[in-house]
């Protein structure tokens, strides 16, 4: 028998009950409907946590100096002082796909305005500072190359120092002493808040590198440099070039450790990832069963109507089908149910994620790949579903079917 | 008709020694008893027997729906007692045109789409189907109720469309299981000429009734009982049903 004809006789008899095979559908539309939008949120919050990471700096790659090691006694990371401003200026001039290079030191200090005072962390940066954290001045300027050629005595504050040093006055253009020398405020930041790790980002306050170094701290070395690369797919390249870059800077000899250590957020980014494809994972499952539900009452319905008719099959079989026969032209009518209902459920899980978008206050986001997936998994349940009873009413004895009533 | 002649002839149903047990718990009930029918291409024979004398049984075995337990049965010389269901599906497709006591046409299809049934099975495409099905359709009086669904005719045109279908793929033999018992005395009269018509057409007509009148019209009658023919004759006899 020809699969046309299986066809047209699946879909008369289910246009011959269309309130039944209607709510039969609605198993497998809000199944499929269902994980598509839930698989769509997952995907939303998957996008927001990745781009809200990429505010925070992503792209990011830190050198920072190694562990020093004298006579075998190690210390902390970072205490090496081979690491220099030059450094940072090579790697800017000599390593492609590099948007910002900023060297920078830190230490904590006392700092004092008038009668206030109040211990904050000092970071000595260079103008690239700014782009590279994404910080965004409030009032006046951020430190300039001129300050840093010329060891300015100038600083940026934040907000908190702020209100700790000036309470609610203005203080811009007025002086503060740090390490009892004289720095000119010359711009306020607008507030980051709490970085991921509870740290008050407002508790700071910038100075130009070379006048931390020698102003300041009375030092030579930076503590790290900040590499902001501009194609995120170059990451481990421009991180393979600074490596060999430095190396030979210092002078390290094959074989030999490096005096320094080359880190990037995409760890922290796989972290993510992998956390919020579980959530997506585990939202798609729950939507998924309700799909398992429908295609259960794909097989309810699908007895139903082999005991129904029974008398039908029996007639067929009586004129010559063969087990094949009966068993496609049933097998088709419940993939059917799969294929429509999938189709209808792609059309609402749509529709109900962008409405879930629109007034839910969710990012979602649909992907081709939950598509596909819950449509070959809807006509697949359909079949699946659908073997028992196309298998009972194809072995149905032909003279017991006709003797039925 | 003679019966000489006949038996030079090979016979288009050959049963032998054809015996059907059910069992029933502990008891085992034969319903076919051992029997023995030759039946030719071209004759109008009657089964006839009162019911539980197994004749519904033998109707079944002579259409292919069921297997005998023990025995021959030779269709066109070719043994068909032991063939797989599919097998048995396509020599009923092919062989037997079967007429029911309660028509059991699909009643969601149109009268065209039941007679054109079998030709689906026999894997037939669509435009010679209908051009098929029409034809037969035609030659039971009925074309002009091709696109009617079953339920919008009579008895006796449901009874006509079924004649048709069972016809229409043109197989030698017609079973027809009281083709008559849910019809009107006009009806009935309809029908038994055009199984008359066919049998004047040579094709070879197998009738099940408990009516002597039914059966008179055929050349032959073998009365069943009790799993056994105990009567074969040829035509004019009159049945003596206790």
């Amino acid at each position: 028998m020809l699969f046309k004809e299986s066809f047209a006789m699946a879909l008369t008899s289910l246009m011959a009950n269309k309130m039944r095979t209607l709510l039969t559908m609605l198993g497998i539309i809000i199944g499929v409907g269902a994980v598509i939008a839930m698989v769509s949120i997952g995907m939303g919050v998957r996008s927001n946590v990745t781009s809200s990471i990429a505010s925070l700096g992503s792209n990011m790659l830190i050198v920072s100096p190694g562990s020093s090691n004298r006579g075998g006694v190690r210390g902390a990371a970072g205490s090496m002082q081979t690491l220099k401003y030059d450094d940072a200026k090579a790697i800017e001039s000599k390593v492609k796909n590099i948007d910002y290079v900023s060297p920078a030191v830190s230490t904590s200090s006392q700092l004092v305005n008038g009668s206030n005072n109040w211990n904050s962390s000092v970071q000595g940066v260079t103008p690239e500072f700014l782009a590279i954290r994404s910080l965004e001045i409030d009032y006046g300027s951020f430190i300039t190359k001129n300050d840093l050629d010329k060891r300015q005595r100038v600083c940026v504050i934040g907000t908190t120092v702020a209100s700790n040093l000036f309470e609610n006055e203005n203080p811009v253009g007025k002086t503060i002493r740090i390490k009892n020398q004289p720095f000119k405020v010359v711009g306020l930041l607008k507030s980051k808040g709490q970085s991921s790790m509870g740290q008050d980002q407002d508790d700071m306050v910038y100075i130009p590198l070379t006048t931390a170094q020698e102003r300041v701290m009375g030092i030579t070395y930076v503590q790290s440099i900040n590499v902001q690369v501009s194609d995120p797919d170059k990451m481990d390249q421009v991180q393979e070039q600074i490596e060999q870059l430095l190396r030979s800077r210092h002078h390290i000899t094959n074989g030999k450790d490096d005096d320094f250590h080359v880190r990037n957020l995409t760890s922290l980014m796989e972290t993510v990832s992998q956390s919020t494809a579980m959530l997506t994972l585990l939202l798609g499952s729950i939507a998924g069963i309700s799909l398992l539900v429908g295609g259960i009452g794909i097989m309810n319905i699908m007895m139903v109507s082999v005991t129904e008719r029974t008398r039908e099959i029996g007639i067929r079989k009586a004129l010559g089908a063969t087990f094949m026969n009966i068993m496609t032209q049933f097998l088709i009518e419940s993939m059917v149910i799969g294929i429509i209902g999938g189709l209808i459920g792609i059309g609402l899980g749509c529709v109900a994620s962008q409405l879930i978008a629109k007034f839910g206050n969710f990012t979602t986001v649909i992907t081709p790949l939950p598509i596909i997936v819950s449509f070959v998994f809807s006509v697949g349940i359909g079949l699946f579903f659908g073997i028992y009873p196309a298998r009972k009413a194809a072995k149905l004895d032909p003279i017991e079917a006709l003797r039925y009533e | 008709m003679a019966e000489n002649k006949q038996d030079n002839r090979v016979a288009t149903i050959q049963l032998r020694g054809i015996r059907k047990i059910y069992h029933i718990g502990e008891e085992t009930l034969a319903a076919l008893d051992g029997i023995d029918i030759d039946i030719h291409k071209g004759e109008f024979a009657a089964l006839m027997g009162p019911s539980g004398s197994g004749k519904s049984t033998l109707m079944n075995i002579l259409g292919c729906l069921d297997r005998p337990t023990e025995g021959s049965y030779k269709l066109d010389g070719q043994e068909v007692a032991h063939l797989s269901d599919d097998d048995l599906a396509h020599t009923r497709n092919g062989k037997i045109g079967f007429v029911f006591q309660n028509f059991n046409l699909l009643s969601r299809i149109s009268a065209l789409d039941n007679v054109a049934l079998p030709l689906v099975y026999a894997g037939v495409g669509l435009h010679e189907r209908r051009e098929r099905a029409m034809h037969f359709l035609e030659a039971v009086g009925l074309a002009d109720r091709a696109d009617h669904q079953p339920n919008e005719l009579s008895g006796g045109q449901r009874q006509r469309v079924a004649i048709a279908r069972a016809l229409v793929n043109d197989p030698h033999i017609i079973m027809a299981d009281e083709p008559t018992g849910n019809l009107d005395t006009k009806s009935t009269k309809e029908i038994m000429r055009i199984f008359e018509r066919l049998h004047e057409e040579g094709r070879t007509v197998i009738l099940v009734t408990h009516e002597p009148e039914i059966a008179a019209c055929a050349s032959r009658q073998l009365l069943v009982r009790d799993g056994r023919i105990t009567r074969d004759e040829g035509k004019g006899v009159v049945m003596d049903v206790v």
